[in-house]
């Protein structure tokens, strides 16, 4: 069965013991969530899912439209309870939005009526902390974020890009141990996603949190992560898990090697497939098409 | 912007203008119509003498007191709907054809729960205004990005906090327009109702003027609450387009 | 589920009718008749023939009220809405005319028109025109120009084209400032009546009104709201089962 909890095959095989982290940070297992439709139906939306991630990883998710990676997340942020299976953080089930988990959707999801800083320190100001960290904080991720001339703009008056940013200070600002992304640059154009990308780079280094990015870019998981997990259509189950290798302080630059091919490839393959069943296309030879 | 709005001004001055010219050419007969020169006339006349200030400032209070009780039950009729949504698809067919009912004819029950003199007229007023400010809750409410709320979840935050601190400013820039619907409605809620049924009042001093043919100060009135409505409506759009402004994506 | 809407219908009907038969044993029957008193009244109005003479009467003037006012009101929005100066000069202009107290006016338009049909058409048409103008207008304006630009790829005339793309695209919109306008035009009409005429259901209830007649009152009221949530409710059909 390909719902592989650990590595896959591929040119570099890994094992959580190998990759030199100490505990599993997140646990799923046999995670399964069925919505109820108000018709009365019911949607299998994902699982039965395995998945852990271990501490300090960044993991990407890629798959078909609608195979439920959101769900998914929503699961690992406490937003949704699963139907079967466990989910776990750091050893405890998850039961409501845990402490120490931060997220960032795809929508945009700014304050428009308060200021940038405003904006990254409402949390803090909600988690009641002192006001002399909240403005040490607030100012870092500010400038962390490259946002520091347009503190006391409103998001109305910034672009896409620069709000998704202002979202990410915000969850930056709140020092969480696992960062989950759902597709955060969908909104942006090719080159801002790839700079946005080295970000979350940095991101990562900085907070050395646990990171679980959701994209639809092949590109963009391969040249992130330390690992991809393959999504099938839905109900969305792991068919691949991707190791990519990459040294930590990497940035876009892999792109240009050849590893990154061979691994764009895998993943295109594989994912191929599954993106075809959903158009109701026949997956014929290669280079073949059969129509519905 | 600015351009649009000089159009405006000389359209409505034309149009003025072209009246006042009718009038006095007497295409238009007095008896029909005076010149708007001298409603003015008449207007400032009225006011100087002081024989209307009363029932100027009575139809007025009663138009701000209705205008803040539609805003505020209005409000919380609305959330209460948004809240169950088996209640709301039962309300709503009811909401939409609401204005098809004279709701003045409810005058003499409230006459009788409420006696005689303001409070009928406010009831009245309310009753015709509460339906568009519940609408626009409910708009309001609607098109609140769903990712904010779950942001506020993601900051554990309560219902209640959630409610006042995210929901509530999201949905401003909606609640207001209801606001301005508010107002605009009580305006005519006071107004007809003093019009068409009670004793005092600057609805029922046009009335009077009319009964008694006293087309100047009839005219004079008619002009003042021309004037009234347009100064007021333009103060809530000015707030409105600041609001606007700052929040549009 | 189908049963469970129409259960909170149902629901909400009866509380109405409670509602009304506590407000009638609060103020007794001079305030307020009782929902039975109402439906008895009803059954023997519907009997008279003086009392659907009336009907008749209201029905005429909201008909072509409303009929002027549609034709109207959408044209108008259409011409203000193609050009982009003409719909923002116009439009806060038609917001502030819909705001205005419309009472401030009836007397002019009494000593235009006189009294009778013409008098309370014109009320019916100035109440209900305005937001099917606002609507129809704020519909050309939305309307994604993508759709024209299709519309020239695909080589349509300009007939084919208002046809078979603007029309359909602006359909919702324009059909809720009709539901709007629907129910204000019978109230304009109605107010009409109640000064400017000798009939209809205008003069039935402000007669009513000067008699303490309650009972009427209620009935025709308890008419008029049947009347205009059952056309509402049409109007909403029409409009989704073109576009869902």
């Amino acid at each position: 069965m390909e719902g592989a909890v650990v590595g896959g095959a591929g040119p570099a095989s890994d094992t959580s013991s190998a990759s030199g982290s100490d505990s599993v940070h997140v646990r799923l297992k046999q995670v399964t969530r069925v919505f109820t439709l108000q018709s009365g139906g019911s949607l299998h939306a994902i699982g039965p899912v395995d998945l852990e991630l271990t501490r300090g990883e960044f993991f990407s998710c890629v798959g078909p439209s609608g195979c439920g990676k959101s769900t998914l997340l929503d699961v690992l942020a406490g937003l949704a309870v699963p139907t079967e299976g466990t989910a776990t953080f750091e050893g405890r089930p998850i039961s409501g939005v845990p402490d120490g988990v931060g997220a960032v959707f795809q929508e945009d999801a700014s304050f428009p009526w308060l200021t940038v800083e405003d904006n990254v320190a409402f949390g803090l100001r909600r988690a009641g902390v002192d006001p002399a960290e909240i403005k040490r904080r607030v100012d870092y991720a500010v400038g962390f974020m490259g946002l520091k001339d347009f503190a006391k703009a409103y998001p109305a008056q910034l672009s896409g890009g620069m709000r998704q940013r202002v979202c990410i200070a915000r969850t930056l600002v709140l020092q969480p141990r696992l960062i989950l992304l759902d597709e955060p640059f969908g909104a942006l154009d090719q080159q801002t996603r790839l700079l946005m990308g080295d970000e979350l780079l940095r991101l990562w280094r900085e907070t050395s949190a646990t990171v679980l990015l959701i994209t639809h870019a092949l590109d963009e998981a391969a040249m992130l992560s330390d690992r991809v997990g393959v999504m099938s259509a839905r109900p969305g189950t792991f068919i691949d898990m991707v190791s990519t290798g990459w040294e930590r302080d990497r940035d876009s630059r892999v792109v240009s090697t050849p590893r990154f091919g061979e691994i764009t490839a895998r993943l295109w393959d594989k994912l191929r497939r599954e993106t075809m069943k959903i158009m109701g296309v026949a997956h014929g030879p290669a280079g073949g098409v059969a129509a519905p | 912007m600015k351009r649009e709005a000089w159009i405006r001004l000389l359209i409505v001055a034309l149009f003025v203008l072209s009246i006042e010219l009718l009038c006095r050419t007497k295409t238009i007969p007095p008896t029909v119509l005076i010149p708007p020169s001298d409603m003015l006339i008449e207007l400032i006349a009225i006011l100087r003498s002081g024989e209307l200030n009363t029932d100027i400032v009575s139809t007025f209070g009663n138009i701000l007191i209705a205008a803040l009780i539609v805003a505020v039950l209005g409000f919380a009729v609305g959330v209460v709907i948004h809240a169950f949504p088996w209640l709301r698809s039962s309300v709503e067919p009811l909401l939409a054809s609401y204005y098809a009912v004279p709701t003045f004819m409810f005058y003499p029950v409230f006459i009788v729960l409420l006696g005689v003199g303001s409070a009928p007229i406010i009831a009245i007023a309310v009753l015709l205004a509460i339906v568009a400010m519940i609408t626009a809750t409910l708009d309001g409410l609607d098109r609140i990005p769903g990712v904010l709320r779950k942001t506020a979840r993601m900051y554990h935050m309560s219902r209640l906090r959630t409610s006042v601190l995210v929901e509530l400013p999201a949905a401003s820039p909606y609640l207001f327009t209801g606001v301005k619907l508010a107002v605009a409605y009580s305006f005519i809620g006071v107004i007809a109702s003093e019009f068409i049924l009670s004793g005092s009042g600057l609805g029922y001093a046009i009335a009077y003027a009319y009964n008694n043919f006293e087309n100047r100060k009839m005219y004079a009135l008619m002009l003042l609450v021309l004037l009234a409505a347009t100064a007021v409506n333009s103060a809530l759009n000015a707030v409105d387009s600041r609001l606007q402004a700052r929040q549009l994506r | 589920m189908m049963a469970k809407r129409y259960l909170g219908t149902f629901v909400i009907f009866a509380g109405i009718v409670l509602a009304w038969q506590m407000l009638h044993l609060l103020g007794g029957e001079t305030a307020l008749a009782s929902p039975a008193a109402t439906a008895v009244k009803l059954v023997a109005l519907f009997r008279s023939d003086m009392f659907w003479g009336h009907v008749a009467e209201t029905a005429k003037a909201f008909t072509f009220a409303l009929v002027l006012g549609i034709l109207g009101g959408v044209s108008l929005g259409v011409v203000l809405g193609l050009s982009r100066l003409s719909s923002a000069v116009a439009g806060p202009m038609l917001v502030n005319l819909y705001s205005i107290p419309k009472v401030t006016l009836y007397p002019l338009v009494l000593l235009c028109f006189g009294l009778g049909l013409a008098a309370k058409v014109a009320f019916g048409v100035m109440h209900g025109m305005i937001p099917m103008t606002i609507f129809t207008m704020n519909a050309i304006r939305q309307m994604k120009p993508v759709l024209l630009r299709s519309s020239k790829m695909m080589r349509l005339t300009p007939w084919q084209t208002a046809s078979t793309i603007v029309l359909p695209a602006v359909m919702p919109e324009v059909l809720s400032g009709i539901r709007l306008g629907f129910s204000l035009t019978l109230l304009g009409v109605l107010i009409g009546e109640m000064f400017a005429s000798k009939r209809g259901l205008g003069f039935l209830v402000t007669n009513a009104m000067n008699l303490g007649d309650t009972e009427t009152i209620m009935a025709v009221a308890v008419l008029l709201t049947a009347f205009a949530v059952t056309a509402n409710g049409l109007l909403i059909n029409l409009g989704s089962s073109r576009h869902r």
